[in-house]
């Protein structure tokens, strides 16, 4: 083994730490300012991006569901209400029919009741104009008949006795 | 996390064997055949004027010096060929001398390694040895050669004063294009960000590295340090990006092994050191200064927790420096002994090994950086955290403070 070249091996030349020190000082600022700083920038700027992309997407998705929930929700809503306008609409046909019907009936029961009682009355006052002609028309009779019978003192002899034999004196 | 390590530390371990068995083959290759001879003529020429361990083996070629210089900075970027032959791109040299610095090409020393070709600058004299550069001598010894050696046992020294050496070596020039390459392909994806916008799909460069910046930031950084990570990611990533890239660069045939250079380990490590105590809170230094523990074991305690601050970039530097040093000694191991076995047939067998050991350098490339980079996140994160790490700790401090 040759010890002599193994020893300036190991052995820090002062020269190449010079250059090594300056060259590698020169190379952190020049890196540090003209690469590392915009390449990070742009790094750090793309992840944003990503990350803010991804986040809306998210935010997008979880916009669509909710749109969605609420669009089933409109729909629900929708179809009770039509429902309930249905319900409503069968509720109030068989009211105003229950109704009509009803009136109807009190109509015609009025009607009825009215027509019975005008017929009620002018039968009354039939029987009582056929009693009022049945009173002078008998009353005509009596006279005629009394002035027919009493024309001559005979008759009026033979009536007398007539009623006197009627007459019962007990 | 723990698994991951283990498997690395694993590996390490099997790299370590490996090298290991190799070197010492090598050795005992060079000692029991001192009688072969046919080697190439630069190593005949270069053996000639002896004194030196590496060149007094005389027949096969030292595979561990080889190894060992493959893996070690050099002042010129060499390509291919040996010796005068050799095709080597020329690096400035920057020396501080007694007069000043020096500045000139390490072409003028004409591939000279061995202390024969003497450069002179500001009334300066200068070698170079062993890819080291030392003030010469006025005279030449026997073998040509203007510096003072002396042999202790088997160890070689050269006596000789050394000037400052601010030299653009071969590591400092790798350093330097991987820095351009890092800077133009984070300059380009942050343009692209810019020009594209941030909401379009990553495309081309961006899409390779916009997950390893994601992995440095999420995993690394806010996985161990936790709250308030975002500070500290700049510099995470700086160290990741500058770990992989040598790493890789290191892997191409003619590269540099700058992150395995210890004095590119240490730079780095310091700086984790800094980054960490000087965002030290109050917690960090009170676990460190008033532990949680018995007074009478204080003494004890306390100075383990100071060594601790210096032990932990300590480490990183090492298992940096080793495990990419390793890899490509293992490499350049294997591809050797094609020359120590003297042998074609074993060609095969070195190539596919080297080709495994290989792919396990790219990930062990990635592997690295990922480990020095989360290691360094987890000093951090120790260093800042809010809360003592377990909640025992808190009820005592409650019960304390209930009591007085």
């Amino acid at each position: 083994m040759n010890l002599f070249i193994l020893a300036s091996l190991i052995e820090p030349a002062v020269g190449l730490i010079f250059w090594t020190t300056i060259t590698f000082v020169l190379l952190l600022v020049l890196l540090g300012k003209f690469a590392w700083k915009p390449i990070l920038n742009a790094i750090k700027t793309r992840e944003k991006g990503i990350e803010d992309a991804l986040a809306s997407a998210e935010n997008a998705l979880n916009d669509m569901r909710e749109l969605k929930s609420n669009n089933e929700k409109i729909l629900a809503e929708a179809r009770a209400e039509r429902d309930n306008l249905l319900k409503e609409a069968r509720d109030t046909k068989d009211a105003i029919i229950a109704e009509a019907k009803a009136k109807s009936q009190a109509e015609a029961d009025r009607i009825m009741s009215s027509a019975r009682e005008q017929i009620t009355n002018e039968k009354n006052a039939a029987v009582a104009e056929l009693k009022n002609q049945v009173a002078t028309l008998s009353i005509e009779i009596a006279e005629k008949i009394l002035r027919s019978e009493l024309s001559s003192d005979d008759k009026q002899k033979a009536l007398v006795n007539n009623l006197m034999k009627d007459v019962n004196l007990n | 996390m723990t698994s991951k390590i283990n498997t690395y530390k694993r590996f390490t371990s099997i790299f370590l064997l490996i090298f290991s068995l190799f070197i010492g083959f090598s050795n005992n290759l060079s000692a029991s055949e001192p009688q072969e001879h046919e080697v190439d003529a630069t190593h005949v020429e270069a053996d000639t004027h002896g004194g030196h361990e590496a060149h007094e083996a005389n027949g096969p070629i030292d595979i561990s010096a080889i190894a060992l210089e493959h893996v070690s900075d050099s002042h010129s970027w060499h390509f291919w060929g040996e010796g005068h032959d050799a095709v080597a791109a020329p690096l400035p040299i920057i020396l501080k001398g007694n007069n000043g610095i020096a500045f000139f090409m390490s072409s003028e020393f004409h591939h000279d390694n061995e202390g024969k070709v003497v450069v002179e600058k500001n009334g300066e004299r200068f070698v170079m040895f062993e890819e080291k550069i030392y003030f010469a001598n006025e005279t030449a010894n026997e073998y040509g050669q203007y510096v003072t050696l002396t042999a202790e046992e088997k160890e070689v020294s050269v006596s000789n004063a050394t000037p400052l050496d601010f030299s653009i070596t071969k590591n400092v020039a790798q350093m330097f294009i991987s820095v351009f390459v890092i800077l133009w392909i984070f300059i380009s994806i942050a343009k692209a960000y810019k020009t594209q916008g941030v909401t379009s799909a990553p495309k081309g460069k961006q899409s390779f590295f916009e997950p390893l910046i994601l992995f440095v930031r999420d995993d690394i950084a806010k996985g161990n340090i936790g709250h308030g990570s975002e500070k500290f990611v700049p510099y995470l990533l700086t160290v990741f990006f500058m770990i992989l890239i040598n790493n890789v660069f290191g892997m191409i045939p003619i590269g540099a092994n700058l992150t395995g250079n210890i004095a590119f380990t240490l730079v780095l490590s310091v700086a984790t050191l800094i980054v960490t105590n000087i965002n030290g809170n109050k917690n960090y230094w009170s676990h460190i200064f008033l532990p949680h523990a018995p007074k009478a074991i204080w003494p004890i305690l306390i100075p383990i927790e100071v060594v601790g601050i210096l032990t932990k970039p300590f480490a990183l530097m090492m298992r940096l420096f080793a495990n990419m040093t390793a890899g490509h000694i293992i490499i350049i191991s294997l591809v050797g002994l094609i020359f120590v076995f003297k042998t074609i047939y074993i060609a095969p067998v070195s190539v596919a090994f080297a080709l495994f050991i290989d792919v396990l350098e790219c990930l062990v490339a990635f592997l690295q950086a990922y480990v020095f980079t989360m290691l360094t996140a987890l000093f951090i994160g120790s260093a800042v955290a809010d809360h003592n790490e377990d909640g025992a700790h808190n009820s005592d401090d409650k019960a304390l403070e209930a009591g007085h």
